[in-house]
C-alpha cells in the first residue's frame, strides 16, 4: 500500500492511500472533533464538525469525506474552522437537553466532549424543548428522540453493517427522526436488536437499558453459535455487567447479534444455577458434597463393563473439556462410546467431505465471504442462525455479490436473492444435481480444475444423465428455468462459495447432499480460493472443536481412526494404557442401547437430548431404563431431571479454554469470573472422576496444558498453545510452532489428494405426507432463542421477543382446516403430538408446517423421525410427515 | 367507512390487483422508487401501508426505507386526502394581508387544521408557503381554481355548505 506524506498543522503525518484527511489526522493523534464517522461506516459528512481548512481548497471541506493526498496541507485549529464547528455545537444544543450530570452518558458523550473541546460555555441560541415520547418498547434499549442530533449513525449502522434496515431518518426538516415503517415503535418493527446501532450513538438517544459502567473489561469468545464472535465481558463487583463486541477478532470484528450482545449475563447470574451437586435420594434430587457425588460415580462407572457404559460429550463446552471427555472415556472407561450433538448437525458434513476432499470442514473463512462473486445459500436461514455471517452475506450482496437462495421457506435472505429456488423439503440432491447438469451440458464446467485436482469426473458425469430437468423439476417443485439460471449465476460468477447448514444435513440422505454440494464446488473449481469453497456453518460455539478433539465414537483428536493401528499404539503409549480399535455408538445408538437395556449408565456432559432428539419419548424412555444416569450441567434440564446424579459445571465465562469457531478458527477462552456457587469447571469434575477410577495423567493444573497433550497428539492442532493464541485465534491445520494456520483449505491440493467425484441417485425421504399425515413437518431455529432454550429462557428480553412455539403454515392450508393466526393448534405425527399456537405466513410454502424445538412446553421433537442417515447416522430432523388440527376450545 | 379511490371503486377489495398491474410496469432498480410511489398516489390518492410493502418487497428494499422516502417528500400522502384540496397561502404577501386569519376561517369552517382531511373525504386542508399570485394576496386555492384578495366572508361563502363537514 502506498505511504503518502502530508501536513497537519505543521506536522508532518504518513498516510495510507485511501485513508481520509480524518483517518490520518486520528492515526497522527491530532484530535479533529467529529460526531458521525465510524470506523465501520461509510464517510458521511453530516455532522459538518469536522471540517478544515485545505492550502490550494476552497472552502472548509468535512476531513471524514475528503482523501489525504500527497503533499497536501491541512489546517484544523484555524480561528474560521472553529467558528463554524462552535456555530454547529451551539445550534446542536439548541433543543439538546441540558441534563448532562444526570445523563446515563455522562462523560461518555460525544456532544459532551466536543462541547468541551469547544470551550463552548453560553447557550446563544434561544432554547427549544423537545418533548418527544420515548420508545421503550425494545426490551434490551431505549430509543429517546429528544437527545437524538441526526447523526445517522444508528440508522447507517443498521443499514451498513447489518443490512436490516429497520431504522431510517424519516420526515424532513426540523421533523426529522430517527424511526422506522410507519412510525411503529422498535419492537414492532422488523429490528432484530442486535444493539449496532446502540454502540455507536454518541449520545443518550439509543441507550442500554441496564447500562452499567464495567470495571474492567475480559476479552473472551461468545458461547452462543459457531461464528465465534469476540467480546468483552465487563465485570464490577463479580457480576458480568457489559457485553461490547471486539473489533480486533477476525471472526466478527466487532459484531454481535443479539444474543450476544443481551443475552450473556443474564443466564450466567441465573438463580436456578447449579450451584451443588445433587444425588437421587429416595427418588428426590437433593444437594450432596462434591466428594459424595464424585465418589459416587466413580464407583458406579466402575462397576459396569466397558460397552455398558457411554458418555455424551459437549460441543458447548471448550476443546480441552471435549478432549479430556474423550480421553477419560476411552483411557479409562474402554470404550469408544462417545459422541455429541455434531450427530444432530453436521455429522454428514464430516462424513461426506472427507470422502470428497479429504477432511470435513468450512473450507475458506468467514471474512472472505465478501471476496464471492456468486454465494449459493442452500439449506441456511443464515440471518436467524448465524447473525453475523448473515451480515456479510447481506451485505456482499450490496457490493455485486450475487445471491442464489435454495430453501422452502421464504427467509430473510431471499429478499436479497437474485434467484430463489423453493425446493420441496428433502429434495436437494435432485436439485444440485441438475444444477450440476446445465453446468455441463453448457460447458461451463472448469475443465483444467477437473482434470488437474480432481479424479472420477467421467462416472459423475454419466449419473448426471438420470437428473434430466424437467424430472427435477417434478421431484423438487423448482421451475426448470429457475434451475438453469441458478447455474449459470454458480457457474460463470467466480469465486463462488457455497453455504449450508442444516437443511442440507439433517436427513436420511444427508451425506448424500453434502457429496452434491462438494461435486458442485469442484465442477466449477470453486475450492481452495479466497471467495469460494464449501461451508458448512456450524451450529454450536465449538462443535467443530468437539469434533476435533474427537468426542466422536469413531476417531481420536484430529479425525484419527481409532481403527488405525498406528493411530491406536500411538494413544495407547501417550495415555498410558489399552485401547479398543472398535468404533463406539453414535448417539442414536446410545439411546436405542439404553432403551434395550443393553447400555447400563450414561454420562452426559452439557447436552438436552431431551428435546433435541428426535422421537423425545423414545429418549425419555431410555434414559430412565438407564441404570445409572449422571447429567453434567449449568442448569438443571430437562434431560438432567431424569438423572441419578447431576454435577455442577461451570459457563463459559468461569473457566480459561478454547472454543474452535466454524472456519477452523481455534479462539481463547478466558476465565472472567469465579465459578459461581459451588460449581466447577468441567474439565476438572471430568479429570477429577478419571483420577477416582484410576485415570493416569488427569493431573492437569491449568487447561493450557491440556492444550499441550492435545497439540503433541494432534497433527492439525500441533501448533497451538495457549500462548501463541493471546494475540489472536488460529485456524488450523497449524501443525507447527511457526505456522500461521490455513483460512483456505485446499488451496493447491485436496486433503486426500485428489478431489474426488461422487456419483449420486436422489432418494426420496423416509417419512413421505400421506392421507393420513398429509402435511411436512420441517424444523429450524428463531434468532430470538436458541437450540433447546437452556440458556437463552433464562433472559427475560429474549423471551419477549419469542417465547412460545408458533408453528407457521401456509395460508392455503389454514383456510382448508380452517385455522387463523394464534389460534391454538395440534401437530400430530406418527409418534407424538404437540400443541403450539399457529401462525399463518406465506414464509411457509404449500403442504408444509415449519416448528422450532427451542420451547420443552411444545416439544417439537415428539413429532420428529429418528430415520438415520446410513453413513452419517444423521436422524431426519427436517422432513417427517404431520397432521394439523385446529383445538376447538370449549366455550 | 369504505375508502374509495379516485376512480370510485374501494381499496381494500382490489389494492393488491391494481400494485401487481403497477409493479409490472417497472424495473427493479432503485430508480423505480419515486416514479412507482407517484404513480401508485395517482391511483389511489394516498400511499396506503400495503403499497409501500410491495414497493419495498418488488425493489428489494426495506420497508422503512420506502417509508423514509415517502415522508421525505411533501408530495406524498399517507392518509387519504379529500375529493378536493385546498391550499391557504402562507407566504410573506399574503401574511402581511391577514392570510393567518383566512387560514382560521377555512380551519373553522372545515372543522380540521392543515394536513387534515374532512371526515367525509370532501375536503384536505394544507398551507403553502407561496402560489406566486402575491398581487392578488391574501389568497387560497381549491383544486386548480385560485381565490385571491380573500377576506374571512369570501372563506365562509366559499364553504357554507361544509360547516357541517365534520
Amino acid at each position: 500500500m502506498k505511504i503518502i506524506r502530508l501536513t497537519i498543522n505543521g506536522q508532518g503525518v504518513e498516510a495510507r492511500q485511501g485513508m481520509t484527511v480524518l483517518e490520518a489526522a486520528q492515526e497522527a493523534g491530532i484530535y479533529i472533533p467529529a460526531l458521525c464517522s465510524d470506523p465501520d461506516l461509510e464517510p458521511y459528512g453530516g455532522c459538518r464538525l469536522c471540517v478544515v481548512e485545505v492550502e490550494k481548497m476552497r472552502g472548509q471541506p468535512t476531513a471524514c469525506t475528503t482523501l489525504a493526498t500527497d503533499g497536501m496541507v491541512v489546517h484544523t485549529e484555524t480561528p474560521e474552522v472553529n467558528r463554524i464547528r462552535r456555530n454547529t455545537v451551539e445550534l446542536l444544543i439548541a433543543d439538546h437537553p441540558m441534563d448532562c450530570l444526570t445523563c446515563i452518558k455522562n462523560q461518555r458523550c460525544e456532544l459532551q466532549k466536543v462541547a468541551a473541546y469547544l470551550s463552548i460555555s453560553e447557550r446563544r441560541f434561544p432554547r427549544t424543548d423537545r418533548s418527544l415520547p420515548i420508545d421503550n418498547s425494545n426490551p434490551f434499549f431505549t430509543l429517546d428522540r429528544n437527545y437524538c442530533i441526526l447523526c445517522a449513525k444508528c440508522v447507517r449502522a443498521c443499514d451498513e453493517i447489518t443490512v436490516v434496515n429497520a431504522i431510517e431518518i424519516v420526515d424532513r426538516g426540523y421533523e426529522s427522526r430517527v424511526s422506522t415503517f410507519g412510525d411503529k415503535p422498535l419492537f414492532e418493527s422488523i429490528c432484530q436488536s442486535c444493539g449496532e446501532c446502540v454502540v455507536r450513538c454518541p449520545v443518550a438517544a439509543l441507550v442500554a437499558k441496564d447500562a452499567i459502567q464495567p470495571m474492567r473489561e475480559v476479552e473472551t469468545i461468545c458461547p452462543y453459535c459457531g461464528v465465534g464472535c469476540g467480546m468483552y465481558l465487563g465485570i464490577r463487583d463479580g457480576r458480568i455487567v457489559s457485553v461490547r463486541g471486539s473489533r480486533e477478532n477476525q471472526a466478527s470484528n466487532g459484531r454481535l447479534c443479539v444474543k450476544g450482545r443481551y443475552g450473556i449475563a443474564e443466564f450466567i447470574h441465573h438463580p436456578e444455577r447449579l450451584s451443588a451437586p445433587l444425588i437421587r435420594r429416595n427418588g428426590k434430587l437433593t444437594e450432596t458434597s462434591w466428594d459424595e457425588a464424585l465418589g459416587l460415580v466413580a464407583s458406579r462407572l466402575a462397576s459396569y463393563s466397558k460397552d455398558q457404559v457411554a458418555v455424551i460429550s459437549s460441543a458447548k463446552c471448550t476443546n480441552e473439556e471435549n478432549y479430556i471427555i474423550q480421553k477419560f472415556t476411552r483411557a479409562v472407561l474402554g470404550t469408544n462410546n462417545i459422541d455429541h450433538c455434531a450427530r444432530l448437525c453436521h455429522a454428514p458434513s464430516v462424513a461426506g467431505l472427507a470422502q470428497s476432499f479429504g477432511s470435513g470442514a468450512m473450507t475458506n473463512s468467514n471474512s472472505d465471504i465478501g471476496d464471492a462473486a456468486c454465494i449459493l445459500a442452500i439449506g441456511t436461514n443464515t440471518t436467524e442462525t448465524h447473525p453475523v455471517i448473515g451480515f456479510n452475506v447481506k451485505k456482499a450482496t450490496r457490493k455485486g455479490t450475487r445471491l442464489i437462495v435454495a430453501n422452502p421457506r421464504q427467509i430473510g435472505l431471499v429478499r436479497f436473492a437474485d434467484v430463489w429456488l423453493r425446493q420441496r423439503p428433502g429434495t436437494d440432491v435432485a436439485l444440485l444435481m441438475g444444477i450440476a447438469k446445465v453446468i455441463v451440458d453448457e460447458g461451463l464446467h472448469d475443465s483444467s480444475f477437473i482434470s488437474e485436482r480432481c479424479e472420477n469426473f467421467d462416472a459423475f458425469k454419466e449419473s448426471l444423465k438420470g437428473f434430466d430437468l424437467s424430472l427435477v423439476e417434478k421431484i423438487t417443485g423448482v421451475p426448470q428455468n429457475q434451475i438453469a439460471e441458478a447455474a449459470r449465476l454458480y457457474a460463470t460468477n467466480r469465486p463462488g462459495a457455497i453455504l449450508y447448514s442444516m437443511g442440507i444435513t439433517q436427513h436420511s440422505h444427508g451425506t448424500d447432499n453434502v457429496i452434491a454440494i462438494a461435486n458442485l464446488a469442484m465442477l466449477t473449481g470453486n475450492i481452495g480460493k479466497p471467495g469460494s469453497g464449501v461451508n458448512p456453518l456450524r451450529g454450536q460455539n465449538n462443535v467443530q472443536g468437539a469434533c476435533d478433539m474427537g468426542a466422536l465414537p469413531n476417531v481420536y483428536s484430529g479425525y484419527q481412526p481409532v481403527s488405525d493401528p498406528k493411530v491406536k499404539e500411538k494413544f495407547e503409549s501417550a495415555w498410558g494404557s489399552t485401547l479398543s480399535p472398535t468404533a463406539g455408538l453414535t448417539i442414536s445408538e446410545i439411546f436405542d442401547a439404553a432403551y434395550q437395556g443393553k447400555l447400563k449408565a450414561l454420562y452426559l456432559v452439557g447436552e438436552n437430548p431431551l428435546l433435541s432428539e428426535p422421537d423425545a419419548s423414545h429418549v425419555r424412555e431410555a434414559l430412565s431404563r438407564l441404570d445409572f444416569f449422571v447429567a453434567q450441567d449449568i442448569f438443571l434440564s430437562e434431560s438432567a431431571e431424569l438423572a441419578h446424579v447431576v454435577l455442577p459445571g461451570t459457563t463459559f465465562a468461569e473457566k480459561e479454554g478454547t472454543f474452535t469457531n466454524t472456519e477452523r478458527r481455534v479462539q481463547r477462552v478466558r476465565k472472567v469470573i469465579e465459578p459461581l456457587g459451588n460449581s466447577r469447571a468441567d474439565w476438572l469434575i471430568t479429570c477429577q472422576i478419571a483420577q477416582l477410577m484410576g485415570g493416569k495423567d488427569f493431573d492437569f493444573e491449568h487447561p493450557s496444558q491440556i492444550m499441550d497433550e492435545i497439540a503433541q497428539l494432534t497433527p492439525s492442532y500441533g501448533g497451538i498453545s495457549f500462548e501463541r493464541l493471546e494475540t489472536g485465534g488460529l485456524q488450523w491445520p497449524c501443525p507447527t510452532k511457526e505456522h500461521p494456520g490455513t483460512p483456505i483449505l485446499h488451496t493447491t491440493k485436496f486433503t486426500r489428494g485428489k478431489g474426488k467425484f461422487i456419483p449420486l441417485e436422489y432418494k426420496p425421504s423416509v417419512e413421505l405426507p400421506d392421507d393420513e399425515y398429509p402435511l411436512v413437518l420441517t424444523t429450524g431455529r428463531s434468532i430470538f432463542q436458541y437450540h433447546t432454550g437452556t440458556m437463552s429462557r433464562k433472559v427475560k428480553g429474549l423471551n419477549i421477543f419469542k417465547n412460545e412455539e408458533q408453528v407457521e403454515l401456509n395460508p392455503e392450508d389454514a383456510r382448508k382446516l380452517g385455522i387463523a393466526d394464534d389460534d391454538t393448534i395440534k401437530v400430530i405425527s406418527r409418534r407424538g403430538e404437540v400443541t403450539a399456537k399457529a401462525r399463518v405466513t406465506e414464509a411457509s410454502p404449500a403442504g408444509v408446517v415449519f416448528m422450532t424445538f427451542h420451547f420443552a412446553e411444545s416439544p417439537t421433537n415428539l413429532l420428529t423421525n429418528p430415520a438415520v442417515d446410513p453413513i452419517a447416522k444423521i436422524p431426519e430432523l427436517k422432513v417427517c410427515a404431520v397432521r394439523v388440527e385446529k383445538i376447538v376450545q370449549p366455550s | 367507512m369504505v375508502i374509495t379511490t379516485t376512480t370510485g371503486e374501494p381499496v381494500e377489495n382490489n389494492i393488491k390487483e391494481q400494485l401487481d398491474d403497477i409493479l409490472s410496469r417497472y424495473n427493479k432498480g432503485r430508480e423505480s422508487l419515486i416514479p412507482l410511489l407517484q404513480e401508485v398516489q395517482e391511483r389511489f390518492g394516498y400511499l396506503p401501508e400495503e403499497s409501500m410493502e410491495a414497493i419495498a418487497n418488488f425493489l428489494k428494499l426495506s420497508n422503512s426505507t420506502v417509508y423514509a422516502v415517502s415522508t421525505f417528500y411533501a408530495q406524498f400522502k399517507l392518509t387519504p386526502t379529500g375529493k378536493r384540496l385546498v391550499k391557504v397561502c402562507r407566504g410573506t404577501a399574503c401574511h402581511v394581508r391577514g392570510g393567518a386569519r383566512i387560514l382560521r376561517e377555512v380551519e373553522k369552517r372545515l372543522g380540521i387544521k392543515p394536513g387534515e382531511t374532512t371526515e367525509n373525504r370532501e375536503y384536505t386542508l394544507e398551507t403553502v408557503a407561496c402560489i406566486g399570485a402575491c398581487a392578488l394576496a391574501p389568497t387560497m386555492t381549491v383544486d386548480k381554481e385560485t381565490y385571491g384578495q380573500m377576506t374571512t366572508k369570501k372563506a365562509a361563502e366559499i364553504f357554507s355548505d361544509q360547516s357541517k363537514a365534520k
